[in-house]
């Protein structure tokens, strides 16, 4: 019995005992990302059936890092609900699925949070008609509010906190809420500010809706790993810290080649010209350059998926460089 | 007594169309309200179902001759006042609604597979097909091509069951979880009704215990916990254990289907197969199942057509069938809020297949006679 015991201890051993998950991806030849079965902007397939948006350029920039190859990527969708017993199996080197960075998640469930690509957060849509500027001013308005989320508690502590009344109208899906809006069945619909932007873009007449500038709650979003893997972390980490680099140090896909003769240090130490942080990261040293001249920086990214020249108007907000007004802020480059 | 032998007519009022007319639309004034506020719903509601589909639509270019590529060049978002359904999203995506993510190199696999399908299907469809014994050959061999075909082996290059999606997706689905949970579910049907306690119970806590779980819990099963249950680094395909889900499903359902049938064969079918001498697995294939499985035909058809809709579910553990590709083609930036044409769409094409499975049946039930009295009495 002993015997059979610990002949099993030795297969599960051997079985748990892989290599690394960079290894594994580079063995495989390709990275699996996880991705939003479709949520405008972050993840969805074009006509041509590749997938885009801010989320599928996170995984892209990953693959180029690895392979120096942008089609490097097979995209897995998953739900609100299959994404963490997806990451947790295996079956996905990394999420990039429009994912709230919270204690839970990062602690308990196992993972690793490696930075923010995007700040959400809960806010407003009205009527214009309704002729309201401010959150503030909603007392008894009829607010469409997804059942089951934590915005249906940050929505309570608003108006408390604001000792202001309202009425919930409960709905369950985004649909559903768009529905009801536009209907005028509620007053105000309330889900995080980059769906309510979606949906406004959905609307036949988008300048009848106006989104408030009240943000009510922080809802950090981005890519994640599993415990344990600090190398792999590494490579997706710093995948995303060097698009936002890039736009700080003003290199875009566009001129990228011709910084590749800068004279500033962290440009050519970014780039691959100087140092060998290519080499730290067991990856190429030209990674970043190839991130930047195939995928773009961040705010090519941000531009081309979400921002104010898409139908979805999102405006950099907190998203811009904390450099203009926001938080967008990465580790120094050396 | 000539006049006595000549045959009169029927009154007007009970034959042709008229006659039909009043027995069936205006019998009685209950009847004529109800035929009468029919006629007008329809009135008004076929005119403007018509103009929406058909008559105002854009079908690849919208009224001002351009051709449409996202939801912005619609003439019902150009000019609201007039203008109907847009349906060029369908036409741009039809590709990805019919094979998902496919590789167009490769998807001739996919269209054979198609064609093939309906080749294996001719012969289990229509019983008067010449050849037909040779047809059935290439049936039972179908699934084991269709394999290597659309997943790849044999010298054709894989294709990731990631990259399936659409209506691939939901005919795989739907065509494997229907064909393997047929044989299993008459298995398990016999199973039950077995005088031996072990098999007996064990078939009955199955089928129980896959009854009272719903569709959506086994899904979630199968994409969470199968996973944890495999040692690491023996992956299982995502469709393959949504396909073992839905297969368990499906078999549950269709054995007490079957059992119903089995039930229904008065004991002397039983005791006059016994008393010929006949083993029990003889006297199930050529006496009991044949007679069962002929009257269980509406309920056969019922779970499957049932099982079909189902599949739809899978989007919730991240599939992309035919209908997860409508949503995910509406979080396309480009195609934001064209969700009426993307869901009329995927409930026609639902349609059209349970449509056709439901008038096949009654073609069966005709042909089969399943309403005869078979001695029972």
């Amino acid at each position: 019995m002993k015997k059979l015991l610990s002949i099993f201890a030795v297969l599960a051993f051997a079985f748990s005992a892989h290599a690394g998950t960079l290894d594994d991806v580079k063995n495989r030849g390709f990275l699996k990302c996880g991705v939003t079965t479709g949520l405008a902007g972050f993840a969805a397939p074009d006509d041509s059936g590749e997938w885009a948006g801010l989320d599928a350029d996170m995984c892209r920039a990953v693959a180029v890092a690895v392979f120096g190859d942008r089609s490097k990527v097979e995209f897995i969708t998953t739900t609100g609900k299959s994404r963490f017993p997806t990451l947790a199996s295996g079956e996905v080197d990394m999420l990039a699925r429009n994912t709230t960075w919270t204690i839970s998640r990062d602690v308990n469930l196992g993972f690793e949070f490696v930075g923010v690509n995007f700040y959400d957060g809960q806010g407003f849509m009205v009527p214009s008609a309704l002729g309201v500027s401010s959150a503030t001013e909603l007392d008894g308005a009829t607010v469409c509010i997804q059942t089951g989320t934590t915005t249906e508690l940050n929505l309570a502590d608003f108006f408390r906190l604001n000792g202001i009344s309202y009425e919930a109208l409960p709905i369950e899906t985004n649909d559903e809420g768009k529905e009801n809006l536009f209907a005028g069945r509620c007053d105000v619909y309330t889900t995080d500010a980059s769906g309510l932007s979606s949906t406004r873009a959905a609307a036949s007449n988008p300048d009848k809706w106006v989104v408030l500038p009240e943000i009510i709650s922080k809802e950090p979003l981005g890519p994640l790993v599993r415990h344990g893997d600090h190398q792999w972390g590494d490579v997706v980490r710093w995948s995303l810290n060097a698009m936002i680099i890039a736009e700080e140090l003003g290199i875009t896909s566009e001129n990228v080649d011709a910084q590749m003769s800068s004279n500033v240090p962290e440009v050519l130490r970014l780039l691959g010209v100087e140092g060998n942080y290519g080499e730290m990261l067991e990856l190429s040293n030209d990674w970043a350059y190839q991130i930047i001249k195939q995928i773009g920086n961040y705010s090519e990214s941000y531009e081309a998926n979400v921002g104010p020249d898409t139908p979805l108007e999102i405006a950099r907000g907190l998203n811009a460089l904390w450099t203009q007004g926001g938080i967008l802020y990465a580790p120094p480059f050396r | 007594m000539n006049e006595m032998n000549e045959v009169r007519k029927p009154p007007v009022a009970t034959t042709g169309i008229i006659g039909w007319l009043r027995i069936n639309l205006f019998f009685n004034w209950t009847n004529s309200l109800i035929t009468l506020f029919v006629v007008y719903c329809l009135y008004q509601f076929i005119p403007w179902i018509l103009d929406w589909t058909i008559f105002s639509a854009d079908f690849k270019y919208n009224y001002l001759g351009e051709q449409i590529t996202n939801q912005e060049m619609c003439s019902r978002n150009l000019d609201p006042e007039n203008g109907g359904a847009c349906w060029a999203v369908i036409y741009v995506r039809f590709y990805q609604f019919i094979y998902g993510f496919y590789p167009k190199v490769e998807v001739w696999r996919v269209n054979l597979a198609y064609i093939m399908l309906a080749f294996a299907l001719l012969p289990l469809l229509y019983a008067k097909l010449p050849y037909r014994k040779y047809f059935l050959y290439f049936t039972y061999i179908f699934p084991v091509i269709a394999y290597f075909l659309l997943n790849g082996g044999l010298g054709f290059t894989e294709v990731s069951t990631n990259k399936w999606g659409g209506l691939l997706v939901t005919l795989v689905l739907g065509c494997t979880g229907i064909a393997l949970a047929f044989p299993i579910g008459i298995m398990l049907a016999l199973g039950r009704r077995s005088k031996l306690p072990v098999i007996s119970m064990m078939c009955t806590l199955f089928i129980e215990f896959i009854r009272g779980v719903p569709l959506i819990t086994l899904l979630f099963f199968g994409m969470v916990m199968l996973p944890l249950f495999l040692p690491e680094g023996i992956d299982m395909d995502g469709l393959v254990r949504v396909l073992v889900a839905v297969t368990l499903f499906q078999s549950a359902y269709m054995a007490e289907v079957i059992r119903g049938g089995l039930q229904a064969i008065p004991p002397g079918q039983y005791e006059a197969a016994k008393s010929l001498g006949m083993s029990y697995w003889r006297m199930n294939l050529l006496i009991i199942l044949p007679q069962a499985i002929r009257i269980s035909i509406p309920p056969i058809v019922n779970t499957s057509i049932g099982l079909f809709k189902d599949t739809t579910l899978v989007i919730i553990v991240g599939i992309l069938d035919l209908l997860g590709i409508g949503r995910g083609t509406l979080a396309d930036t480009n195609w934001l809020g064209l969700s009426y044409e993307i869901y009329f769409f995927v409930s026609l094409v639902f349609f059209i297949f349970t449509f056709g499975m439901s008038r096949y049946s009654l073609y069966l039930e005709k042909k089969l006679k399943t309403g005869i009295n078979m001695g029972a009495d």
